[in-house]
């Protein structure tokens, strides 16, 4: 596994082809859009989806745990699929998170699919969450925003970011990282989540010089330039994002 | 009964014409009560046949008008075909005055109409397996269809072994039990299997209970081959050498019906004869991508008499009957016997009348192919596969509508299900665990428990929730899953149809390729479609669509290496095959008929080797997979091979030796299943089945973006599910459908043990004259047009860089072609699976080629 160094506002940050970011200056691992319990939120709409999303979820992080061995993790927002999910885990699930958060410092950032501090779980929830010269949170804000006088740089989850890269059998598609100087946008983590094209404009509106994506891979990262060019204009599809 | 009456007697002398015996003989077993399976050749008079007794039923005792007036239900596996023969009953029925109301019932019919033809049915109903499941799924099925008579099912050798298949099987089987006095009539064209479809008709699931009346002969076709004028062809598919030819033939007839195997092959064969046609003959297209308007366009045109020739794809190999057609040219080999047959015969629907069909070869091994399967229909032999069991997906569709009917209890329920002969072998566990799906996903972790769609009460019914519940089955009722496809629209005009969508990924700004009979630009990709603009410069590229070609018949394919391997038989082939095969014959070996013919050359710094299984291109696709596999691990280097539907040849570093050991019958054991679970079949697969037993959403077509968190990635499920809970329901029926079903791994077996110590293996200096179609190949499929070689070459770097060159390319394309779905603009495709050995990453086939084997 080779982990891909990425520098914004002076700052070192890890990005890790599992899908996660670490800060090593401040032993921080960053996670996106874990959307834990998605299987019993379609379950609860008449889809029986195995219900074993939550558990895959937290198996890998797990696994990402002992390789960076964070004392703090931030997590993006929509870290469960909605409102109930926290109260919905099941009870190994449930202890299985708690084991793994004790002793750390936990972030919950709260996201538009859960809007609310997860019950019965440790740890902080903000809105936004600021450590030096970076901001965590949900959804980037537009360029055209308090973001433009904003210092330092933006970390965030929220669209599920995906690239197609070209190739002569046709396009392959992998989640991917997305940044530029000043923003870095993580890749859904969690084992149900879909995505959504960088070309889109809801993403591409963000990047308007353009971005470098880092597409996953097994053992590392595959990065391709994605140009300020995007498609053509269609109505936006709106938020909130599965 | 049992006789005609007067009446009917008059119509028939009427117009010239005496019942014919099988009319007569249905007659019979309806007056006794018995179901009867009629096989006849196309233009018999099936369909009146069918009607017939029901009509003189109606004659002797008029049903009034109410609720229980349905006397006879017609199921066709087409609309359109129920529309027709609606129209066309009208005509004896209003002739004779008699009592009689028909009317159609499918996805198209009106909501109010629907409604009052629940209060007030008619005595006909003709509809499609679709719509008669959710008539079932109403709480009235049990009234309406309580004094039902007859049940008649057209076109059931179409229907029995498919998806649709087993729906209709299923609600059979419940009609059985609302209406245990019907009787019920199959109308079959020929088969090489009639005992598994008297059995499909059957109440008891045993062929034994239904008659079988068949009519043989008729007269015979006649069928011929033409080559092209001047060189016969080494390789390709498109037998575009040949159009002056068809052209020709298309001017000396009436009208004519040009068969091609593959939609890309339809647009290349159409622009062909268009550059040809001189006199501005009209002649048109029909294919299954293009749109429906467009399609009924044609087929009324064609009705009409407007048309002169018509260039279609198996869109047409079904449908209403247009009696006027004078000849059917098949362009490309027709890879099966019973299909060639059905394409003929829509050719002249007057039973006494000989078809005429020409058979038109692509390449020489066409021309051996097309010359076996004529033998084949002047021996009247068929072939075919009989049906397979039946799917558990379409059981879980079924268990939820039936218990939107009413509660059902499970041991009487089973016993029903059992009656249809797909599922006569159905175990108890697999019909539980269907329930349990059906019930809360059937998980081992019991979390779904509140959100069940079925309880249980004291009495040990089973009962639906609620009626939201209801409302979802109807939503998602059906068996037929959309592949992936993108729409393809004209820049402020209208859809011209559907492509694949990876082949618009393919696609940059300004490329143009051939869709819909026209040469079109692509502009760009928004939401919802692919845009276009007419016309546009350079090499056009044409659409291929995965899977859509057919592999050879095990059948044919016998009969194909009983030509090669026996001189005497020669005498039937032209003399440039002849030349071919004697050349052969010289220079390295021929096929034997049982036991295989292995090659092994040098040629340019490669080692190939060709080895002749002809058990068609989906089983040599997958034999490809694991030989290479196996030559890797013995130190060979293999890079690359190809599969047709007659060879496997494959590329190496070192050459090939002792090759028995490459085709040793252990490579079908733990490689074949390691390979199988990653394998995109078995994934698109999932997809479909996760689809049809409601756990994923259906997509329609042309429906408006739905919120993106009710879209759910197949892929993904199908990962979690397979790593937790190996065993569940939905993956086996997936491996059941993909090892069972599909038949290509039982045709490497047979590959496998005919190969078993009669190898034959011959080492030489150079390709050989049969090896030559194969090597030809690679090139044809790869390359469409000169400007696309550019575009591959700088691509190859990047597939390596994406897949740090761990994955072997067929995989990534295989992917390609058949897992990516667009959904308004977002390309979502699932993540790799990189187990794959560096150095096999040159390992390449031809999208097309690549169905997933």
């Amino acid at each position: 596994m080779t982990a891909a160094p990425i520098h914004v506002a002076g700052e070192r940050l890890m990005l890790d082809p599992a899908g996660v970011l670490h800060w090593p200056a401040r032993r921080t691992l960053v996670v996106a859009d874990l959307h834990l319990e998605k299987g019993s939120s379609f379950a609860a709409a008449g889809r029986f989806l195995p219900p074993y999303d939550t558990r895959e979820t937290l198996e890998r992080l797990a696994l990402l745990l002992r390789r960076w061995r964070p004392v703090r993790i931030i997590a993006l927002g929509d870290s469960f699929h909605d409102r109930g999910g926290a109260a919905r885990l099941p009870l190994a699930e449930a202890e299985a998170l708690r084991r793994m958060l004790a002793g750390l410092e936990m972030v919950w950032v709260l996201g538009n699919h859960d809007p609310d501090p997860p019950e019965g779980l440790p740890g902080l929830a903000a809105e936004e969450f600021t450590d030096g010269r970076l901001v965590f949170r949900h959804q980037a804000l537009p360029p055209a925003s308090r973001f433009a006088t904003q210092p330092g740089a933006e970390i965030s989850g929220h669209f599920h970011p995906k690239a197609t890269m070209a190739t002569r059998a046709g396009g392959i598609t992998r989640p991917c990282f997305l940044a530029d100087g000043r923003r870095v946008m993580l890749p859904a983590f969690g084992a149900f989540t879909g995505g959504l094209d960088v070309r889109d404009p809801a993403i591409a509106d963000l990047f308007p010089r353009g971005a470098r994506a880092f597409l996953l891979g097994r053992e590392r990262l595959f990065s391709m330039p994605t140009g300020p060019c995007r498609m053509p204009a269609v109505p936006a599809p709106a938020a909130p994002f599965a | 009964m049992g006789t005609l009456p007067e009446l009917f007697a008059a119509w028939f002398a009427g117009r010239g014409w005496t019942p014919r015996p099988h009319q007569l003989a249905l007659l019979r077993a309806a007056a006794a009560g018995d179901s009867a399976l009629l096989i006849a050749p196309t233009g018999g008079g099936k369909t009146l046949a069918g009607f017939l007794p029901s009509l003189v039923t109606l004659h002797r005792t008029p049903r009034p008008p109410g609720p229980g007036a349905l006397h006879t239900l017609y199921i066709s596996p087409l609309k359109a075909l129920a529309v027709d023969i609606a129209r066309n009953l009208m005509a004896p029925v209003e002739d004779m005055g008699l009592p009689i109301r028909i009317e159609t019932r499918t996805g198209d019919t009106p909501q109010n109409r629907r409604a009052r033809q629940k209060d007030d049915p008619p005595h006909i109903l003709l509809t499609t397996p679709e719509s008669l499941e959710l008539l079932l799924s109403q709480p009235e099925a049990g009234e309406f269809f309580g004094g039902l008579g007859a049940v008649v099912v057209d076109e059931i050798h179409a229907l029995a072994g498919s998806k649709r298949g087993d729906q209709l099987a299923l609600g059979l089987a419940r009609l059985g039990r609302l209406a245990p006095a019907a009787r019920r009539v199959g109308l079959s064209a020929t088969v090489a299997w009639p005992e598994p479809l008297r059995a499909f008709l059957s109440p008891s699931g045993r062929a034994g209970d239904v008659r079988l009346v068949q009519v043989r002969g008729g007269a015979p076709p006649e069928l011929s081959i033409t080559l092209p004028e001047g060189r016969l062809p080494w390789g390709g598919h498109m037998g575009l050498a040949s159009m002056p030819e068809v052209y020709r033939r298309i001017r000396e007839a009436g009208v004519t019906i040009v068969f091609v195997n593959t939609r890309a092959q339809s647009e290349l064969c159409f622009q062909a004869l268009w550059r040809l046609n001189d006199d501005n003959l009209p002649i048109a297209l029909h294919h299954g991508s293009l749109t429906v308007e467009q399609r009924r366009k044609v087929e009324a045109a064609m009705a009409a008499g407007k048309l002169r020739a018509v260039v279609a794809t198996a869109s047409l190999d079904l449908g209403i009957d247009w009696g006027n057609v004078d000849q059917v040219i098949q362009v490309g080999a027709p890879k099966g016997v019973a299909r060639l047959l059905q394409r003929v015969g829509r050719a002249n629907h007057r039973m006494d009348e000989a078809s005429r069909a020409i058979l038109v070869p692509a390449n020489r091994f066409e021309v051996i192919e097309c010359t076996a399967a004529l033998e084949a229909v002047r021996h009247g032999e068929l072939d075919g596969d009989p049906p397979r069991p039946g799917g558990l997906d379409v059981l879980a569709q079924h268990v939820l509508a039936m218990a939107c009917h009413a509660p059902f209890h499970p041991d009487e329920f089973f016993a029903e299900v059992t009656r249809a002969a797909p599922y006569a072998t159905l175990s108890r566990r697999d019909f539980d665990d269907v329930v349990r799906f059906v019930e809360d996903g059937g998980y081992a972790l019991k979390v779904y428990e509140r959100f069940r769609k079925l309880f249980r009460d004291a009495e040990g019914l089973v009962h639906v929730r609620d009626t939201r519940v209801a409302r979802q089955l109807r939503m998602n009722l059906g068996t037929i899953v959309e592949t992936p496809l993108i729409k393809v629209r004209l820049r402020g005009g209208p859809v011209l149809g559907e492509v694949e969508e990876w082949f618009v990924s393919t696609l940059v700004a300004g490329d143009c390729f051939i869709f819909a009979g026209q040469t079109l630009r692509f502009e760009a990709l928004d939401a919802m479609s692919a845009v276009v603009s007419r016309g546009g410069e350079g090499d056009p590229r044409v659409p291929a669509y995965a899977g859509s070609r057919l592999p050879l018949s095990t059948w044919l394919a016998a009969r194909v290496r009983e030509i090669l391997h026996d001189p005497r038989k020669w005498r039937l082939l032209p003399q440039p095959v002849r030349d071919w095969l004697r050349l052969q014959q010289k220079q390295s070996a021929l096929p034997e008929k049982d036991g295989m013919l292995v090659e092994t050359f040098p040629r340019g710094s490669r080692w190939f080797m060709v080895a002749y299984c002809f058990e068609g291109r989906l089983a040599h696709q997958t034999l490809g997979m694991l030989v290479t596999k196996r030559m890797e691990r013995l130190g060979f280097g293999p890079l690359g091979y190809l599969a047709t539907d007659y060879v496997l040849a494959t590329w190496s570093a070192f050459e090939p030796t002792d090759v028995a050991q490459f085709f040793e019958e252990d490579i079908l054991g733990e490689e074949l299943e390691e390979w199988m679970a990653e394998s995109s079949m078995l994934r698109r697969t999932f997809r479909n089945i996760a689809t049809i037993a409601g756990l994923l959403e259906k997509n329609y077509p042309g429906q408006e973006k739905r919120p993106r968190q009710m879209t759910m990635n197949a892929d993904l499920i199908y990962d979690v599910l397979r790593k937790h809970e190996p065993d569940h329901v939905l993956l086996r029926a997936t491996r059941q459908e993909a090892a069972g079903g599909l038949t290509d791994v039982a045709r490497i077996g047979l590959v496998l043990a005919r190969a078993k110590g009669r190898i034959k293996h011959m080492a030489l200096d150079r390709v050989s004259p049969l090896a030559v179609p194969a090597l030809i190949e690679e090139g044809r499929e790869w390359v469409a047009g000169g400007a696309e070689d550019a575009l591959l070459a700088e691509a190859e770097a990047m597939v390596d860089d994406v897949t740090g060159g761990a994955e072997a390319f067929s995989g990534l394309l295989a992917e390609v072609t058949e897992a990516v779905r667009v959904r308004a603009g977002i390309v979502d495709k699932p993540r790799h699976r990189e187990r794959r050995p560096r150095n096999a990453r040159f390992i390449r086939t031809a999208p097309r080629g690549v169905t997933g084997a």
